[in-house]
């Protein structure tokens, strides 16, 4: 280690001595041995505000209370977080900060997930005292940008959201006007708080001012349940919180998935997901998800159910296979996980050996980026595919327009299309491909939802979302995170991976992996990238493969 | 005591403002002393430590010892800032000082800017004095022709470049660090301390913050030296001040006086006693910030920062109001609130939110609407802002409110009887009654 460690001081808080890196803020030190201390202001990826003064300390010594958010520990700090005076200081801040609030709780969209509420139960549970009027802010229910909505009066002027656009975003639309309790946050005049990260201010505001619209009156806070994922817009795989409600399905009109929060990685993404990324799982619960394998004879689909599709898949490929003059080709996709890609890889080269492998990382989506978060490729996974020798850097595997050259000159009998909707891509990737899909005598389209592609397709697999199933992804600089299984697949849907080991149970094979976890363990000791990994290691916060290059 | 005249007896020589006058009476024999005599900063430091200068714009704070805050190795600007933000309520002591001795203050500007070596010098003053901005600003235009500022000042090779930056009319920009936030750009927001000012200040570089008055008497120290100067007071408050005395006094005016003088010499001697021949009721010693005092305790108390401390006062600003037999403290008390709730930086939450509420509070008591009950809650109320704010504005908000309820209870509750503890409030504004 470099010898400028930082130098361990010895603090007393509650009785108890321990010892804390110098500088560390009180408030973080005692975060990390258990003791909340309640702020509002305070945002660990924000500068130190010092104003909501919830966060107040005894320190011996010092005769008046300090602010734990900006004091830091020293050596033989004696510290009291919760002894009478500080009690007493606290519940006056929380009356303070709700003499001018309106108390909406009931329509407000905040409710179950406020600091108010939870604080006031915790630290105030006063009876009111307060004759007067409250001073009356000028917006409520106010929209201030394409996902926001602001509440003056419910705004407790933390400035968290005026710090997040100064010093996050870098975008600074966010203001506070006005003087003393005349005060109102709003955006500065003729702009809109619009920037590509403009709904992380929903999620840092302590209160009910700034809401999301997305997700505003869809459901209560309190009937959702939350499990972690990955982000699977881009390639950052920001780390992020599914909240979904199953048990009330009158509820979010009858979506299943209710809204995406950004989950604190360091290494990854801090505490901020982009706009494009949280409103990203609208498919998920869309009318036009793929329920059932579908068979299209004549024109007609028919849902024929697992059996009869593999089994015809599977005869249709041999059929094709056998002949010499044309090949069989697979377009692999870079949204689907590791497991998928590793069984894609093996099963067709172990039952229909010679299938042409082809890769793109064309997507419909605008190629955004910027030094924040957001990457110019919007696959979740091209890293994985790239580590295990899927994409057009191996002199096997094809690129699109070289897959188009083949069809058009006849060269394919067969293709399986994963996830892509070629036809939806940008011009220079779609050109000519709605008539090529045409020459190609056998269409098997594997995928979540229904697209002009899949409409091409003989034979519909219903793919589970990423949501609905168990998977590992590999993010641009290769580090392996985890999207857990929130909740069970649509109708008839099954996760990827169990697609392809069907298909390859199906052209002969023996595939009898219970589990993508079990599917994983055998990549990390094939896939010299991931060797060494299971899901034990990867853990919440994610591994970084080997050998991965930057 | 007499009056002194150190800087006053410039308020009586005519167009003392004038660089030639100011000459004519001794003007920048002091800093050419400091300049030429090529004196070490410690020298400068010292001398007025040992002068027992106080901090004069109200916190009382050794002027010498905040010089020798500034890291001494610091490489980079550094800066030296002239309070002349003067809104405290009550006090005009610095608008005479610059208005009839700008150069006095410019004098004290060069000398501890030489203290601390600092090149750029900026005067924040108060926008509405218009006068005092425009006196100042020829001041150093004439102060640059004689090469007393500027590059090279007198000829010593030193440059020292003095800024005026009028403020937009916040009381709170006269706090120190609301200020340094004014003058770099930003909304007049106090800032968090530590680190103080004097280690990162005005553009994060070491910043020294004086107010008019304590810089006016720099050359005066340096001109009589220190052992006058502190000889002039009393222990630990050295030398005279400004008084502002206004109210209810036959000559109410600036008055400056040796520290230690009995204020029932400052009310009825120098400034005429009681109008009308009424009798005292109460006096503000230094601003509205601080606590009031009855007219027994004001014809006792000593004008020295520790006499005044003694009794839980404070001299402030020294903006002496005097308020006779008429005056119905609980409407003075209202309009004491309804400023610092209008002055409020909102910031902070205690500050923000309870100034506001206290000054609706007295608005209904006011109004007729008030309750015994309301009298402890605002009791309460101050005890809860006071010392849980980001800067002084919060305390100075509660100080009053403790010492005028407190100290004329009696009448408070005369007013505070007639309402009933159920009347939601009433819905008329004092300005409507």
């Amino acid at each position: 280690m470099s010898g400028k460690e930082k130098k361990t001081v010895k603090t007393v808080i509650d009785g108890k001595e321990y010892a804390f890196p110098q500088g560390t803020t009180i408030l973080e030190a005692a975060k990390s041995v258990g003791i909340e201390i309640p702020h509002f202001c305070y945002h660990p990826g924000l500068s130190i505000a010092g104003a909501c003064r919830m966060c107040l300390v005894e320190i011996e010594k010092m005769p008046k209370l300090q602010i734990s958010c900006h004091m830091t520990v020293d050596d033989g700090m004696v510290i009291h977080t919760n002894n009478e005076r500080v009690k007493k200081a606290r519940k006056a801040m929380l009356e303070f900060h709700l003499v001018n609030h309106p108390l909406d709780c009931p329509v407000c969209d905040q409710g179950g997930e406020c600091n108010l509420q939870i604080y006031y139960m915790m630290h105030g549970n006063y009876i009111s005292r307060l004759r007067e009027n409250k001073v009356k802010k000028t917006k409520k229910a106010f929209q201030i940008g394409p996902h926001v909505m602001l509440d003056q009066e419910r705004c407790v002027l933390c400035s968290r959201c005026v710090r997040f656009c100064q010093e996050i975003s870098k975008s600074n639309e966010l203001g506070i006007f006005q003087r003393g309790d005349r005060e109102e946050i709003d955006v500065f005049p003729d702009m809109q708080l619009n920037s590509p990260y403009s709904a992380n201010v929903v999620d840092i505001c302590p209160v009910g001012a700034l809401l999301d619209k997305d997700f505003r009156f869809k459901t209560r806070a309190w009937y959702l349940e939350s499990a972690d994922s990955i982000c699977p817009r881009c390639s950052r795989g920001c780390n992020i919180e599914i909240h979904y409600n199953l048990n009330r399905p009158w509820k979010n009109e009858g979506r299943r998935l209710a809204r995406l929060k950004p989950r604190c990685n360091l290494e990854v993404n801090d505490w901020w997901v982009c706009d494009e990324g949280r409103y990203s799982f609208k498919f998920i619960d869309d009318d036009n998800r793929i329920e059932g394998p579908l068979v299209r004879t004549d024109g007609k689909a028919r849902n024929t159910g697992f059996k009869e599709a593999l089994e015809l898949a599977a005869e249709s490929l041999r059929n094709s296979a056998a002949s010499t003059d044309v090949e069989i080709a697979v377009l692999v996709s870079p949204r689907a996980a590791n497991e998928e890609l590793y069984l894609l890889k093996h099963v067709f080269s172990e039952q229909l050996p010679g299938t042409r492998l082809v890769f793109s990382s064309a997507t419909p989506f605008e190629p955004t980026e910027d030094d924040i978060l957001r990457k110019k490729d919007k696959n979740s996974n091209t890293r994985g595919a790239e580590l295990m020798g899927l994409t057009p850097d191996s002199a096997q595997v094809w690129s699109l327009s070289e897959l188009k050259d083949a069809v058009l000159a006849g060269e394919i009998g067969a293709l399986y299309i994963c996830y892509h909707d070629i036809t939806g891509l940008p011009e220079e990737f779609s050109a000519g491909w709605a008539e090529a899909l045409e020459r190609i005598p056998l269409v098997v389209y594997q995928g979540t939802n229904t697209c002009p592609t899949s409409e091409k397709a003989q034979i519909i697999f219903p793919a589970a979302a990423f949501a609905e199933r168990e998977g590992t992804v590999t993010n641009f600089e290769g580090r392996v995170q985890i999207q857990q299984k929130v909740f069970e697949p649509l109708s008839e849907a099954l996760p990827g991976w169990q697609i392809i080991q069907s298909l390859g149970v199906a052209l002969g094979g023996s595939y009898e992996y219970e589990s993508a976890e079990e599917v994983f363990a055998d990549l990390a000791k094939n896939e010299p990238a991931f060797a060494g990994l299971s899901y034990e290691k990867i853990g919440s916060g994610g591994f970084v493969a080997k050998d991965a290059k930057a | 005591m007499p009056q002194v005249k150190l800087i006053s007896r410039f308020f009586e020589i005519e167009n003392s403002h004038r660089l030639r006058v100011y000459e004519e009476n001794g003007g920048y024999s002091a800093a050419r002393k400091v300049v030429t005599e090529n004196w070490e900063p410690d020298k400068i430091i010292n001398t007025v430590k040992a002068s027992n200068l106080r901090g004069l714009g109200g916190a009382g704070f050794p002027a010498g010892v905040k010089w020798g805050f500034v890291p001494k190795d610091h490489e980079g600007p550094k800066y030296l800032v002239v309070n002349a933000d003067e809104s405290e309520p009550g006090t005009f002591k610095d608008r005479h000082v610059m208005i009839n001795a700008p150069h006095l203050l410019l004098e004290g500007v060069i000398i501890a800017a030489l203290s601390i070596a600092a090149k750029d010098v900026y005067i924040y003053i108060r926008g509405e004095y218009w006068e005092a901005y425009h006196v100042l600003e020829r001041a150093i235009k004439e102060a640059e022709k004689a090469g007393y500022l500027g590059k090279n000042i007198f000829g010593s090779g030193h440059s020292i470049k003095v800024h005026i930056h009028r403020g937009a009319g916040a009381y709170i920009c006269g706090e120190e660090t609301a200020l340094l936030s004014s003058l770099e750009g930003f909304k007049g927001w106090p800032k968090l301390k530590p680190p103080f000012p004097a280690v990162k200040g005005l553009f994060s570089m070491p910043t020294i913050i004086n107010n008019v008055e304590t810089l006016s008497y720099v050359p005066i120290v340096i001109e009589k030296g220190p052992e006058y100067f502190a000889g002039l007071g009393v222990e630990r408050s050295g030398g005279a001040r400004l008084f502002g005395v206004s109210g209810h006094v036959n000559r109410p005016g600036v008055y400056e006086l040796p520290l230690g003088t009995p204020m029932r010499e400052l009310i009825h001697e120098h400034a005429g006693g009681i109008r009308e021949g009424r009798s005292l009721k109460a006096v503000i010693p230094g601003g509205t910030s601080c606590p009031v005092l009855t007219a027994e305790e004001a014809e006792k108390v000593n004008l020295d920062f520790d006499s005044l401390a003694e009794i839980d006062s404070m001299l402030g600003s020294a903006g002496v109001i005097v308020m006779d037999e008429t005056t119905d403290m609980v409407k003075v008390l209202c309009r004491i609130c309804k400023f610092y709730s209008f002055e409020s930086c909102g910031q902070c939450t205690p500050c923000r939110e309870g100034t506001g509420w206290m000054a609706r509070i007295m608005e209904r008591i006011v109004s007729g609407n008030g309750h015994y009950q309301d009298l402890d809650d605002l009791l309460d109320i101050a005890s809860m802002i006071g010392g849980n704010t980001i800067c002084p504005l919060g305390d100075a908000a509660a100080l009053p409110v403790t010492s005028f309820i407190k100290k004329f209870r009696d009448e408070f509750e005369a007013k505070a009887s007639a309402g009933s503890i159920t009347a939601a409030s009433s819905r008329l504004s004092a300005e409507e009654l």
